[in-house]
């Protein structure tokens, strides 16, 4: 059994890997030097001259540290699905040095107090935690946060996710609030008199099901308006959890308009549709429900040509108490952290041919971008924040072995291909 | 013969072969149910639960009937007299109600896939009494033998079903068994009562009453919900009745010698008028006696039983 806590280091050299970072041009083998949370060295480095810890990285590849810009991590107030602690193992376990947590804990991280105690809870953890602030107070949907001071306390993003910005007056007065103290509004985009309530996708498949459906068009209006108020006011949104091809049509007009829109999709709409709601399983409930194969093939076109900025877990741990039930009674969501990069891999490279550099723009780079969180490049002097993966490793998902608290997954026992081996961050080390 | 189930969750993939011996063994049944004592021992010893979650009549009735034709012991448990009212999870319910020792498990729940979920938790057979609006087999199979009662066969024929198709376990499991039968089926309703993409099940639309009916050799008409209207998906009861009710100056024009179903309970002069449900096209209450047959037939075949009936010469 390897152990789960991660290794402290003075200084660190990462022997024989390959380096693969867009932002400094660099494919190539090279050793790298960690001292403390800086790289000190990059290039051909002489080992025996060297005294700290080495790990030899021969046949792994470096890329810069990934970061899931759309987790839950469900502290405080449902520490029994995860803490902030579990989440971050799992995302060091997943690949990640980086996550930003959605604000719909109970209560809700709406106050600089909520910010103060997450950053206490994180402190010292491999992986970084970026909280997002809600938008609105208790996510009630009425009146703004105090955004100015979450942002200064360390808010990358405003979101009400769980649920959506409804009333379009006040969307507008938080994208335009946002933008003035540097953040951006992410939105859950549903309209939910279209929802209606509904458990899975409206299709062929919830004609066979029986199950209250939620079409496309619920999420797709709400992405239209959002595109609407941010060309009208100049101000970014971005538009979370995309799962519909109406939405990508949409987001790739408003980009061609140059309007300042961007967008996520997740991993599990890219492998799964909802023909595998038929079932009745409920690991594969989740809201936006999963699609047709229509909106899968748009999702990969949309990544492909760049409509679609980010690839986040949207981790949503819940206990069995809450998915082993009927399927109208589970709840939403499936935990994603330590499956996510893996499925990526299989899928995007493996099937559909995405280069390396193109990953690492959707996991590591653009999250950045959008959040504002700075930059990783692997350069001498730069901050080591590393991701080191095995491309050619076959694994079989195991959910007994996740380090979440929650094992919601409906990918338990998949076959993929490539993952990650280790994570270097805050002085830390996590290899496999 | 015997039937390859060992639950009965759904019609949907359910054989031509096995839902035959089920009608077979029925018609079998209702010669049963009309000797003087209507009653064979050949479930003696098992024991069924009736778990009803949502309020039912004539189907909880029914099933309660069939197995006591069967000399099967019955418990009845229905949600407002239960543990559901204090919040106790469905899983928890089966596993306590199973740990009693338990043969066949009937059971109505609002949820669509429950009974297969509760499948997967019990080691008893299942059988699908309605589980919100996907599926309601024995509806599907009594409707299908009342048709080849009154008809002489079901291949080939034009069976359209009218109303509320959206919201309709009664619609699905004809669908389902119909198509496995042969039979061509149609559909008419409000196009907001219509599921998404029900095309692909290999249905025809009809968008107009007359067309439907003119086409028809038999018509099941749903039950419309009050509750419908009020969430906002026809205006009326009236106009319903004028756009879809199924009245007996409309009959005239119908296919000659269509007949007319329903599985209960009417509003009378909404979706169907008393001159159609009374008159000679109708078969309603046939289905209500067939109901009673194709339960006794579904518990005596999933138990193991054949086709042609070992326990008959025993009879009572």
């Amino acid at each position: 059994m390897p152990s789960n806590k991660p290794e402290f280091f003075e200084t660190l050299l990462l022997k024989g890997g390959t380096v693969v970072d867009p932002s400094s041009n660099r494919n190539e083998k090279a050793d790298i030097i960690v001292d403390g949370d800086t790289i000190r060295q990059v290039g051909t480095i002489d080992a025996s001259s060297f005294s700290g810890k080495v790990i030899d990285c021969t046949g792994k590849t470096i890329i810069p540290g990934l970061m899931d810009m759309h987790v839950h991590l469900r502290e405080p107030g449902e520490e029994h699905k995860e803490t902030v602690e579990s989440g971050l193992r799992a995302a060091m376990n997943g690949g990640f040095t980086a996550v930003c947590s959605m604000p719909n804990t109970k209560p809700a991280i709406d106050s600089l107090s909520q910010i103060e105690l997450l950053r206490k809870l994180s402190g010292g953890m491999l992986t970084d935690l970026h909280p997002i602030a809600a938008v609105t107070k208790g996510r009630e949907g009425k009146e703004l946060t105090e955004m100015g001071e979450l942002a200064a306390a360390g808010a990358v993003g405003f979101s009400d996710d769980g649920s959506p910005v409804l009333n379009s007056g006040l969307m507008r007065n938080a994208m335009e609030y946002a933008a003035m103290v540097g953040r951006c509004v992410i939105d859950h985009c549903e309209d939910p008199d279209l929802a209606g309530g509904g458990h899975m996708n409206e299709s062929l498949q919830s004609t066979y099901a029986g199950l209250k459906a939620i079409p496309s068009i619920s999420e797709a209006v709400q992405v239209a308006r959002d595109v609407l108020i941010s060309e009208y006011t100049g101000c970014p949104v971005h538009i979370a959890h995309v799962s519909t091809e109406e939405s990508v049509r949409i987001i790739r007009n408003a980009k061609a308009r140059k309007i300042a829109v961007t967008a996520e999709t997740c991993p599990h709409y890219l492998v799964l549709t909802d023909e595998a709601v038929r079932t009745y399983d409920t690991n594969y409930k989740m809201n936006p429900p999963l699609r047709s194969a229509k909106d899968q093939a748009a999702l990969i076109a949309g990544l492909k040509d760049g409509t679609i900025d980010v690839i986040a877990s949207d981790h949503a741990p819940h206990h069995a108490d809450d998915k082993d039930l009927e399927f109208s009674a589970a709840a939403f969501g499936i935990v994603g952290l330590e499956t996510s990069l893996g499925i990526v891999l299989t899928e995007l490279m493996g099937n559909h041919q995405f280069s390396l550099v193109q990953i690492i723009e959707l996991m590591s780079a653009n999250p950045r971008r959008i959040t504002r969180v700075p930059a990783i490049s692997i350069q001498q002097d730069q901050t080591a924040s590393l991701t080191i993966l095995d491309l050619g490793m076959k694994w079989t998902v195991d959910s007994a072995a996740f380090m979440s608290r929650s094992v919601n997954t409906p990918f338990n026992g998949r076959e993929l291909s490539g993952g990650a081996w280790g994570v270097v961050n805050n002085h830390q080390v996590f290899v496999k | 013969m015997k039937i390859t189930l060992t639950h009965l969750l759904g019609l949907e993939g359910v054989s031509k072969q096995d839902i035959t011996t089920i009608l077979d063994t029925a018609d079998t049944f209702k010669n049963v149910l009309k000797r003087p004592i209507p009653k064979v021992p050949t479930m003696k010893g098992k024991t069924i639960v009736n778990l009803f979650f949502e309020p039912s009549t004539r189907t909880r009735f029914s099933f309660e009937l069939a197995e006591k034709r069967l000399s099967a012991d019955t418990v009845n448990f229905s949600a407002s007299s239960s543990s559901v009212l204090k919040g106790e999870t469905l899983k928890d319910t089966i596993k306590n109600i199973e740990a009693m020792r338990i043969d066949f498990v009937v059971m109505r729940h609002g949820a669509p896939g429950s009974a297969k979920y509760l499948s997967e938790c019990v080691n008893a057979s299942v059988i699908n009494a309605g589980d919100g609006a996907h599926e309601h087999p024995t509806q599907g199979l009594l409707d299908m033998m009342t048709i080849r009662e009154k008809v002489g066969r079901i291949e080939g024929l034009n069976v359209t079903i009218i109303g509320d198709i959206k919201h309709s376990r009664v619609a699905r499991s004809n669908i389902h068994g119909l198509i496995s039968m042969g039979a061509h089926v149609g559909v008419c309703g409000p196009a907001t009562l219509l599921p998404r993409d029900i095309r692909e099940l290999g249905v025809t639309v009809y968008p107009s009453l007359e067309d439907a009916l003119a086409d028809s050799d038999v018509i099941n008409v749903l039950r419309i919900q009050l509750e419908r209207q009020k969430g906002g998906q026809f205006p009326s009861l009236r106009e319903y009745r004028t756009l879809f009710g199924i009245t007996g100056e409309r009959l005239q024009h119908a296919k000659k010698g269509i007949t007319v179903l329903h599985p209960g309970p009417m509003n009378r002069g909404v979706e169907i008028d008393s001159d159609v449900a009374d008159g000679n096209a109708s078969v309603i209450l046939d289905q209500v006696t067939n109901g009673l047959a194709v339960r006794m037939a579904v518990l005596y075949l999933l138990a193991g039983g054949r086709s042609k009936m070992e326990g008959d010469s025993n009879a009572q």
